[in-house]
């Protein structure tokens, strides 16, 4: 009898210690951020999705078309394509298809390449309402950037 | 727990527990016999979330597969990338710096805590309380954030590469980190003052879904699950691996086999975790986190290979069969989670309906790793 009162009285009171607590939280700051009125900075090792990079010396891409990245991705994600040109080494890259819908963001197409011709966009609120949204010429967006 | 009440009538239906439930925390089916409120039989049905993990991993080269094992177990990811990694390394006979080592185990370390709390605070919603949830979530936010400072990602990493990890850490990082086990440490008490001691928790709990020793031998269950029940074994003391002989960790071994006795497990591995995490960065040395002279196109020898790692669910195998090709002949993946369940239907037998949730709860059940 005298057990079962003080689980009572003990059980009672450990209802208003969480209770407590409770109330205690309810008075301290926020923790969430209100996006999207509110957003973060990404952290610089943030993989978005791949795009390519711009050769600071030519404004042009770095990628010689070797097409290393193409075989490490594990999902078919990217095609590359390329030509012979008159007048230059090497193939010129032609088109550089990502599509994003497959890719699972893991970085080893990255890894590959060799001339560091790719990197992770901080491209992280996508939005669409068709697949073929994110079927990306990495090449276009190149060069609309670069415009 | 109260008595089983079976009726002599032998009237029973079938319920379906699943697959889209909130209690189930994935696609789960358990199709439950019932009389009444008590469960007669339970008989898990899996596969609707099947990938075939281990034929992908056949039918791709070695570094192919890594990303799938962060999507096996999407809360521990780099303890799978971790079992992954190690077996390739075993068959490749690739040594790993210690640095590299050191860092995976600092990464894995703080996964596990965070899978530990996501776990804590899905098991009191289980259970009926919502804010537990809310807390465990901004303490889980700062390991994310930890995280994905040095993998890129915050949930399905894939850090960990053949030979060592992808990138090193910075200051911040282990500022950070050590400030989070401040912040993770001060945060307990309130947690057990919160949860622990909570009276409509312990009458939930304890007592409730009674697992034996016995019983956990029998369907191999591993992890928080049979420390819960009296055995101690864990695969870092047990079946060392990397650098974990290093340090100074207890295993947390409850004999009372009841859902406390499992939640208990895994609150105390919470501060186990930190304590390795600590030494780890600590005794942190210097020099480069990947092995030179990794092949770029990896062939291991011919043979068959095993390598366990302890994830937070419990003890996580990977078995290649190599043929001296650039793919696996055979990947064979052992998850911890598809033993733990498949002691349920056995053990929630008599049991009240609301009372084997909380038993499920307190498996730890992650779905797709269940069917991989
Ligand atoms: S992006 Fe890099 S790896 Fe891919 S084709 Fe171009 S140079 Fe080769
Ligand atoms: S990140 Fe991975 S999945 Fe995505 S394109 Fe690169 S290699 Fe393919």
């Amino acid at each position: 009898m005298i057990d079962y009162l003080r689980e009572i009285i003990s059980g009672t009171w450990s209802l208003f210690v969480g209770l407590g607590i409770t109330i205690r939280y309810f008075f301290q700051p926020v923790v969430t951020v209100q996006y999207p009125y509110q957003t973060l900075p990404m952290t610089p090792r943030f993989r978005g999705h791949i795009e390519l990079v711009k050769d600071e010396e030519t404004g042009e891409t770095r990628c010689i078309v070797c097409g290393m990245c193409q075989k490490a991705c594990p999902s078919n994600c990217i095609t590359v394509n390329g030509e012979k040109r008159e007048g230059v080494k090497g193939k010129v890259l032609t088109e550089y298809r990502l599509d994003f819908t497959k890719c699972s963001l893991c970085g080893l197409c990255v890894e590959s390449c060799t001339p560091k011709a790719i990197t992770f966009s901080k491209d992280y609120n996508l939005a669409g309402v068709r697949k073929e949204a994110y079927i990306f010429d990495l090449k276009k967006r190149l060069e609309a950037k670069n415009r | 727990m109260s008595a089983f009440a079976g009726s002599e009538a032998n009237e029973t239906f079938v319920l379906n527990l699943g697959p889209q439930h909130p209690a189930t925390h994935g696609v789960l089916r358990v199709k439950l016999t019932m009389d009444g409120e008590y469960i007669v039989e339970a008989e898990p049905v899996l596969g609707y979330i099947h990938r075939m993990h281990e034929k992908m991993g056949e039918n791709r080269t070695w570094a192919q597969f890594l990303p799938n094992t962060g999507r096996m177990d999407y809360l521990h990811a780099l303890a799978y990338n971790h079992g992954y990694v190690s077996v390739v390394e075993r068959a490749a006979g690739i040594a790993v710096p210690e640095r590299a080592e050191y860092l995976r185990v600092i990464t894995a370390e703080l996964n596990r805590v965070s899978s530990h709390l996501l776990w804590f605070g899905a098991f009191i919603l289980d259970l009926g309380g919502f804010s537990p949830l809310l807390y465990a979530f901004d303490d889980r936010e700062h390991i994310l954030d930890l995280l994905e400072s040095v993998t890129g990602s915050r949930l399905t990493y894939c850090y960990f590469r053949f030979g060592g990890v992808y990138n090193d850490i910075d200051d911040n990082f282990v500022a950070g980190t050590q400030a989070f086990i401040k912040r993770l440490r001060g945060r307990m008490p309130m947690y057990h003052n919160l949860v622990t001691k909570n009276i409509i928790l312990m009458t939930r709990l304890k007592e409730i879904g009674p697992i034996s020793a016995e019983m956990c031998r029998k369907y191999g269950a591993t992890g928080p699950v049979c420390r819960g029940s009296g055995i101690n074994f864990d695969v870092r003391k047990h079946e060392p691996y990397s650098i974990y002989p290093e340090f100074d960790f207890d295993v947390p071994v409850y004999e009372q086999g009841d859902s406390m006795a499992r939640y208990m497990v895994r609150m105390d591995e919470i501060e186990q975790s930190l304590r390795i995490i600590e030494q780890a960065l600590d005794k942190l040395p210097e020099g480069p986190v990947m092995a030179d002279k990794v092949p770029k196109i990896l062939k291991p020898a011919k043979g068959d290979y095993y390598h366990a790692v302890e994830t937070a669910r419990g003890s996580f195998g990977v078995r290649v069969v190599s043929d001296g090709s650039n793919t696996p002949y055979r990947l064979k993946l052992r998850s911890p989670t598809f033993s733990n369940l498949s002691l349920f239907g056995e053990a929630c037998r008599g049991m009240l309906l609301p009372d084997a949730l909380a038993l499920m709860g307190s498996l730890d059940l992650v779905i797709p790793e269940i069917d991989r």
